[in-house]
Formats: structure tokens, C-alpha cells, sequence
């Protein structure tokens, strides 16, 4: 690992005069479980690090308040897995204890997961030059590409976003605070997303100088709502592929259906087209499944991903009878 | 690529520097680190580093300091600082849970973790079991003859040890829960899941 000065500020903004306005030389840190990963691996050579470990109050904490619960960026992986706050989103929990295992959990925060760079593996070699290290090309299109995007939707880089607490987050409508030079802005969780294109861009959004603050999740008459997610081994593994579900449940039917895919494409994916097949009917079995053929529905496949487009079927239909009470039969 | 101190191939390396300048010398560019930083934008978030800078932590109980380079992690800081060997440095990409230590109250991978955030944590390691009075976990591991190359073993008796604090009334299979940031390359597993049943069923 390249050597650095570090700074440990103990307010947000202490922390942001010591950010850059461009990426590259500056890195934030939060519990380090993808930093350091990089950085041993000089995929990301920082000459400063950014501790946010010393931010403490409402940058660590998940605190309900009238019509809306706000986790701080700084909360654990595992205090939102186990949060009595965050009880009623089990969507988000319930992704929050699948990642990796107890010591991931007990280390990676809120804030990292989100901003958490790509797994494709040629973009944490370091000797690859492909488009997000200032390469003129993508390595996975005619390469490995098993756990690649399968809604590539025209872009240059087929990453999937690494992030399982996404999907749920924006099937439950959350919004992202965001500090700045400028102030404080507000960011629909979906619009923190983007498909990276070149070096100078993220996954994310959020500007070199910005730092993710919290995230917050409208919980007056909360949706009904699950995540599932299939992966090749039950730990330390991301999912291949992620479905989360909500809904709101009027007489018998299902409305407001939102329907957010994880690990199909650059970014969390919002499905219209599986919400729809839900909207204003009752979830049974038979429109789950419609609503599983139609989010995936237009998948374009690369060479090694064709099986990420059943699966796609599997975790949207299953996240939905979740959502819907279901029991799960598929555990036997 | 790291070598097996985890320094680095550019940069001043600690061991460079040590041979270099000589221990005084380093740790008087420790205190340079700490106490006049370079020019910084913030006074309230000083610079640490690149420099040795200090690290005071209390592992199994004392109080241990040692100067490391920001990038040192906890892991490398234990073994090669200050002697504490338990934890093991395996795949050093917090993949298989070698390194397993309790800091404050929960099981970290220490080689993910930089001995700067450490500063001032309380740290338990797996030699917090052994000693003259044993843990029943390692109790329990030698009884049922639950390692073979032994090198993952301290850190699954500090998982088991953290989660059996943590609920003393587990079940083994909540036990083993705990354990899926943990690997066996030997595939002691069966041999382990003894050990956890005959710990579940004395209470921890
Ligand atoms: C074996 C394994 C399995 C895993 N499986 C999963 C999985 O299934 N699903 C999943 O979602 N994740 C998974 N992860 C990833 C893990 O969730 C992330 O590494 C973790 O959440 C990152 O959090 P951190 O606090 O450690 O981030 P750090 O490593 O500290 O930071 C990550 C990045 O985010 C930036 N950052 C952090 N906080 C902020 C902030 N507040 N504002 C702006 N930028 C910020 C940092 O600058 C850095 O670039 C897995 C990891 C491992 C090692
Ligand atoms: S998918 Fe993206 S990160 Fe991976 S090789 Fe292609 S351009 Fe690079
Ligand atoms: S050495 Fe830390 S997890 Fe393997
Ligand atoms: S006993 Fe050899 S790795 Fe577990």
C-alpha cells in the first residue's frame, strides 16, 4: 500500500476543507472493508486518507423522528441488520445481515456500502487499463464476464453496482443527505447512482468534495417490503442477483409497487415494467411470476452472464411473495 | 505487492527507514508527525503521517504504544510492532477471518483496519483464551481435536469466544452463524461443530 497522511476530523465539516475537488489524491474513509482492499492492491493510491470515524452523534446513529427514520452515514452494517428503528423495512435489514459475514458487518458502514467501488476484477487489477482506470477500453465485454451486467443499456462500462443495501433503500423511496462546500443538499436515492464511463467518474454521484451524511427512509404508513437475493455460496459473497419489492397493500391489491433489481446492471435498476404487472392486483403466485417475466424482459446478456436472466425471474417473483407474506415454499 | 511486513515498494519503507536513521530517529519523526504536522487547512483535523506516528492501544488488557506508518494495519502493527502473534495474516483481504480480532466488543478482520484507527480501542486477541487458565473455547477445540494445520484456529475461537459474550444462551447454529466470516482450508468443520455443541451445551 502507497503511504499517506491521514486525518482523523471529528465534525463533518472539519472534514471538508481537507477534501479535493477532484478524485484520485483524496479518499474518504468509513470502516476501510473496500479502501483498504483497493489500496492494497493500488487500484487507489490516495496521498491523503479522510477518517470518518471520529464524526460521531447523528452521523453514527438511526434515530426515528415524526414521518421519517435517518441513518447516519457512519452506522454499521450490523446495527442496521439488528435495528428495532429500522424493524418495519425488513427489506433493508434483511440485506443488511446478508453481506458478508459477522466481521464485514461489524466494519463496513452505511455510507461505504453505497459508495463502495465495482467488483469487476479487472478493474481491482491494478495492471489492466480499462476504461475506469484511463484505459480506451472494457475488458469484461469480450472477456470474463460471468458476473457482469445484463442490462448493459448501451454503456461502455458493464460493471453491476456492488451495493445490496441500494435496491431496498430506493424500493422504499429513501433520499441521501449530502454535505458540500455548498451546503446541504438532498438527493433521491436513485439519483445517487450513475454508470461510470472514465477514470474521472463513479458509481456514485456525489462530487470528490461531497460526503454522504445520512440516509433517510419516509416511514409514515410504511410499504410492505422484502429483499431476496441469490448467491453462488451462502457468505462472504455478493449476490448474483437482487430483487427488492414494496408495496402498499389497498383492500387485496398491491399498489405503489416499486421493483429495484441489484447486480443486473451499472446501477441499482428500477423495473416499470415488473412494477406494472404487480400494480392494482393482488400478489399471487401467477402475477409475481408475470411480474419476474417482465423485469426481465429486454435483458441482453453478455457471452458468460445468460443464466443472470432466469435468475432475474427467480428474485423478483420471490421478493414479492415475501413482501406479500408468503411463506418462503422454496426453503422446503 | 505487500511483503510479508505489508510495507510497500515506493515510499520510504519502515524497515528502510529504521536501518536507515536508526529506532530514535524514528521515533522522534513519530512525535514530528504528531505534534508539528505539515502546513493543514484545519486545525482541529491535523495530519498524522507519513511518518511514524503514534499508536496507543490496550490488547489483552495492557496498555501497548508503538509508532507505525499510517498505511500499517492493525494486523501488521500487532505482529510485527508489538509482538502479539495470535492473529494470523492469511489472505490479508478480509476474505478468511485469520486475523479475527474483538476490538471494542466486536470481531473486526485486523488486517483490514488501520493501526491509526486503533488508537486508543480496547483489542482482544486469541491469546486473551490461552494462558494458564484456558477459555473453554480452546478447551473445547482441543478436545475435540478441532484443527489440523491449526492456522485459522485463533481466529475461529475468537468468533466463537465474541458470540457466545454476546449470547451466552446461543444455539450451535447460531454459533455457526457467527462464524461465516471465518474459513478452514483444512476443512476441520465437522470437528469444530463438535467443539460448539459440547460448548453450547456447558453455557459458553
Ligand atoms: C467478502 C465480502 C463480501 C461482501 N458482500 C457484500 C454484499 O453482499 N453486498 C454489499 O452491499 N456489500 C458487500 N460487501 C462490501 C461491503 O459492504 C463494503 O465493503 C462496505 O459496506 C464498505 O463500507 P466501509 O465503511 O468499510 O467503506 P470504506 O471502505 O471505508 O469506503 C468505501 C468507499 O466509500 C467512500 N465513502 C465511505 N463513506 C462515505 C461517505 N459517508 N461519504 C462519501 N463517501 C464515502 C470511501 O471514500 C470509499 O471510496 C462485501 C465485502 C466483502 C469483503
Ligand atoms: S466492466 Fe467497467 S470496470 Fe470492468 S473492465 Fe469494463 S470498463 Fe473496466
Ligand atoms: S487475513 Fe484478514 S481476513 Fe484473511
Ligand atoms: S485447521 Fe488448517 S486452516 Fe483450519
Amino acid at each position: 500500500m502507497k503511504n499517506f497522511t491521514y486525518h482523523r476530523p471529528a465534525t463533518v465539516a472539519a472534514a471538508l476543507p481537507l477534501l479535493d475537488a477532484e478524485w484520485g489524491k483524496t479518499e474518504l474513509l468509513a470502516g476501510g472493508t473496500d479502501l483498504l482492499d483497493r489500496q492494497k492492491e493500488y487500484v487507489s493510491q490516495p496521498d491523503k486518507v479522510v477518517s470518518l470515524t471520529g464524526i460521531g452523534g447523528a452521523f453514527k446513529q438511526i434515530a426515528a423522528a415524526g414521518d421519517a427514520v435517518t441513518i447516519g452515514a457512519g452506522v454499521k452494517l450490523a446495527d442496521i441488520a439488528e435495528s428495532k428503528e429500522l424493524a418495519a423495512f425488513p427489506a433493508l435489514t434483511g440485506a443488511a445481515g446478508e453481506i458478508a459475514g459477522p466481521q464485514i458487518r461489524n466494519m463496513g458502514t452505511l455510507g461505504g456500502s453505497l459508495c463502495q467501488r465495482n467488483r469487476c476484477w479487472y478493474f481491482r487489477d491494478e495492471h489492466v487499463p480499462c476504461l475506469l482506470k484511463g484505459g480506451k477500453k472494457c475488458f469484461a465485454l469480450d472477456g470474463e464476464n460471468e458476473y457482469h451486467a445484463v442490462f448493459t443499456q448501451g454503456h461502455p462500462c458493464v460493471i453491476v453496482h456492488p451495493s445490496t443495501l441500494a435496491p431496498p433503500l430506493i424500493a422504499l423511496g429513501a433520499t441521501a443527505e449530502v454535505v458540500g462546500p455548498k451546503g446541504t443538499r438532498t438527493v433521491p436515492l436513485e439519483k445517487l447512482f450513475q454508470a461510470p464511463a472514465k477514470e474521472t467518474q463513479r458509481e456514485h454521484t456525489l462530487a470528490p468534495n461531497e460526503v454522504l451524511v445520512a440516509v433517510k427512509i419516509p416511514a409514515k404508513e410504511p410499504p410492505r417490503n422484502a429483499s431476496y437475493e441469490v448467491k453462488q455460496r451462502e457468505t462472504s459473497e455478493w449476490p448474483l442477483v437482487q430483487a427488492a419489492v414494496a408495496f402498499r397493500p389497498f383492500v387485496k391489491v398491491a399498489r405503489d409497487v416499486r421493483v429495484v433489481l441489484g447486480h443486473v446492471a451499472p446501477t441499482p435498476l428500477v423495473s416499470e415494467a415488473a412494477a406494472k404487472a404487480l400494480e392494482g392486483k393482488e400478489v399471487t403466485d401467477a402475477t409475481a411470476t408475470a411480474a419476474g417475466e417482465a423485469a426481465a424482459a429486454g435483458a441482453k446478456p453478455l457471452s458468460g452472464n445468460g443464466y443472470k436472466v432466469a435468475l432475474v425471474k427467480t428474485v423478483v417473483k420471490r421478493a414479492a411473495l415475501l413482501a406479500a407474506g408468503a411463506r418462503p415454499y422454496w426453503e422446503g | 505487492m505487500n511483503d510479508s511486513t505489508g510495507e510497500a515498494r515506493s515510499g520510504p519503507s519502515r524497515r528502510g527507514f529504521l536501518t536507515g536513521t536508526g529506532a530514535a530517529a524514528a521515533a522522534a519523526a513519530g512525535l514530528r508527525g504528531e505534534l508539528a504536522p505539515a502546513a493543514q487547512p484545519n486545525p482541529a483535523a491535523p495530519a498524522h503521517g507519513p511518518g511514524p506516528v503514534l499508536v496507543e492501544l490496550t490488547v489483552n488488557g495492557n496498555k501497548l504504544s508503538t509508532t507505525v506508518e499510517p498505511r500499517v494495519t492493525l494486523l501488521d502493527a500487532l505482529r510485527n510492532h508489538l509482538d502479539v502473534t495470535g492473529c494470523k495474516r492469511v489472505c490479508d483481504r478480509g476474505t478468511c477471518g485469520a486475523c479475527t480480532v474483538i476490538v471494542d466488543g466486536r470481531t473486526v478482520y485486523s488486517c483490514t483496519m488501520l493501526a491509526v484507527e486503533a488508537r486508543g480501542a480496547d483489542v482482544k486477541t486469541a491469546e486473551a483464551l490461552g494462558g494458564d487458565r484456558l477459555d473453554p473455547v480452546p478447551a473445547a477445540f482441543a478436545d475435540c481435536d478441532a484443527q489440523q494445520c491449526g492456522f485459522c484456529t485463533p481466529g475461529f475461537v475468537v468468533s466463537i469466544r465474541a458470540a457466545l459474550d454476546k449470547n451466552p444462551k446461543a444455539t450451535p447454529e447460531q454459533v455457526e452463524a457467527a462464524l461465516t466470516g471465518n474459513i478452514c482450508r483444512c476443512g476441520t468443520y465437522e470437528q469444530m461443530r463438535h467443539a460448539i455443541v459440547q460448548l453450547c451445551r456447558k453455557g459458553g
